[in-house]
């Protein structure tokens, strides 16, 4: 049994510093089985946030030795145990406690998306039919957890705040979800150019290398964004043609 | 939404609790596209030994070539598509003027506004960020929402353009295969630099036809695409490159310029072309 020593972040919304604590490692241990053998044996009040333990419900995003990720997808075999194992809470949000950031940000930014719209119904029984190769690309998009990593390591947030100008990574792949459903009729590109900031992401691909659901974010969502807002404002050519076309139909 | 998001404290340039080597990819990046922009522009620079007599070969750093080049005169290359250097166009501007300033701003525009490059060069030249939870320099940011980065969505006009490039370094390959000596005239055959550009036309292919905006014209912006067969198996296609645009990227732009640098060699005489038949 060896044991490990995890320098966890312990302190409210103003100050904060790390704090070394000890405990030992056995063997399929993650980095959040840590953090709760910590609160048993040595710090009962720190806060951290929880609850699945299987990678799904994204309560558990926190930043181990520096890159966003899942405390209990972390497994410690992967991590270099003979030095100090820094846990800090996410840096795009303001911290709580110990570990826990308010997120509501994302929940105000999530109401501000233009809703599903769909087409009047194909049957009169008021059901659709959609093809499942017309979904295949948004389905990606509904793997996501919320766990809000993309947001977090995305530099417009953390290292800029661009929070009232830019929507971030998450609601990108949302909006897409929606943009590109074969059922929906509305209109977003306006918003994501003027309101939602997509010409502030300037394709790091962040987001994709810490999603634990593994979307492709970057390839398969905000560029493809971004060529829907060239089409509606960027692209006089493509519009002319669009223009001709429609006016010959 | 909530107010207290300016309490996020800023790190400073370079300041990140990450342990792993992450300077490593970004230092990658900048030797290796520094690397390349020293060497085209140099090769850009020389206005020579860009053909190889007696074979159909030309680099791909000054093809097409729209006039041949002042400093070779009054000797022809055979692949220039409006005769000499005209007397209206200057020899130099500060600089010498060559044939590859003409056409080299089209793929270098392709690549300066491909997704990728972007993404990589923000990084390792910008340090905007130099790497995932890296602190940064600057404080202001504009990303591409403003000029002059905003002239980046102007991308798919320079695929238009590179698409046109590979139809014509598909031609020079072909070209490739055809060597010219006074005892039996124009034959066919295949030398090493048959192969060198030929494997050039692949890899830009890949690259070229990898092209996120590529994806999104030929298919990706119709929400309903099974009714469209054709364009769904053209997204289909060009998604599965797609997948690979790092890496075509990388390999199209070593081989555009080591095919340079085998014409310049072979040209110079400094190396001999081995021809298979």
């Amino acid at each position: 049994m060896a044991r490990a020593t995890f320098s966890i972040r312990r302190g409210g919304r103003e100050t904060a510093e790390l704090v070394d604590y000890q405990t030992d490692v056995t063997e399929g241990m993650v980095v959040l089985d840590a953090v709760h053998q910590i609160q048993a044996e040595s710090a009962p009040d720190l806060a951290c946030r929880w609850n699945c333990k299987a990678g799904k419900c994204g309560s558990c995003s926190a930043e181990i030795n520096g890159m966003p990720r899942l405390m209990c997808m972390t497994r410690l075999d992967t991590i270099d145990l003979t030095q100090k194992v820094t846990i800090e809470p996410m840096r795009a949000f303001p911290p709580v406690k110990d570990l826990i950031t308010d997120v509501s940000w994302n929940y105000e930014v999530k109401k501000r998306i233009k809703k599903f719209k769909p087409r009047k119904p194909d049957a009169e029984d008021g059901t659709w039919r959609i093809q499942q190769e017309d979904v295949d690309r948004v389905q990606e998009f509904r793997k996501c957890i919320e766990c809000y990593l993309c947001q977090d390591v995305c530099h417009v947030l953390r290292d800029h705040a661009k929070h009232q100008e830019f929507i971030g990574p998450r609601f990108l792949v949302y909006s897409a979800a929606l943009e590109m459903h074969p059922l929906d009729t509305e209109d977003r590109t306006g918003d994501l150019k003027d309101l939602f900031g997509i010409g502030y992401c300037n394709i790091t691909k962040c987001c994709t290398k810490v999603c634990p659901e593994h979307i492709t974010i970057t390839d398969n969502a905000i560029i493809p964004l971004k060529e829907r807002v060239v089409d509606e404002h960027y692209d006089p050519i493509g519009k002319l043609v669009k223009l001709f076309r429609k006016e010959k139909g | 939404m909530a107010s207290n998001l300016v309490s996020i404290q800023r790190r400073g340039f370079g300041q990140t609790m990450r342990r792993d080597g992450w300077w490593i990819a970004p230092l990658l990046t900048f030797l290796g596209l520094g690397a390349f922009i020293v060497y085209s522009t140099w090769a850009a620079f020389q206005g020579e030994h860009y053909f190889v007599q007696g074979t159909g070969y030309l680099s791909p750093m000054y093809s097409p070539v729209l006039f041949d080049s002042w400093k070779i005169a009054p000797a022809v290359s055979g692949h220039s598509w409006f005769g000499p250097w005209p007397a209206w166009l200057p020899q130099s501007m500060i600089l010498p003027l060559t044939p590859a300033f003409l056409i080299l701003w089209a793929p270098g525009g392709f690549r300066f506004t491909c997704y990728y490059y972007r993404g990589a060069y923000y990084k390792s030249f910008w340090a905007d960020p130099p790497a995932c939870a890296v602190g940064e320099p600057r404080h202001d940011y504009r990303g591409e929402k403003k000029l002059p980065l905003i002239l980046q969505n102007i991308h798919r006009y320079f695929l238009y353009l590179a698409l046109v490039f590979i139809c014509i370094l598909a031609y020079d390959a072909w070209s490739a295969m055809w060597f010219t000596d006074a005892r039996s005239g124009t034959r066919f055959g295949i030398g090493v630099g048959t192969l060198v550009l030929s494997m050039n036309v692949v890899l830009l292919g890949s690259y070229t036809f990898g092209c996120h905006s590529l994806r999104h014209l030929v298919g990706g912006r119709c929400d309903t695409i099974s009714t469209r067969p054709v364009q769904h198996k053209l997204w289909k296609w060009v998604s599965k490159l797609n997948k690979r645009h790092m890496l075509f990227a990388w390999l199209s732009l070593f081989w555009v310029g080591f095919s340079d640098f085998y014409v310049r060699m072979v040209s110079m005489g400094i190396w001999a072309d081995y021809r298979f038949f």
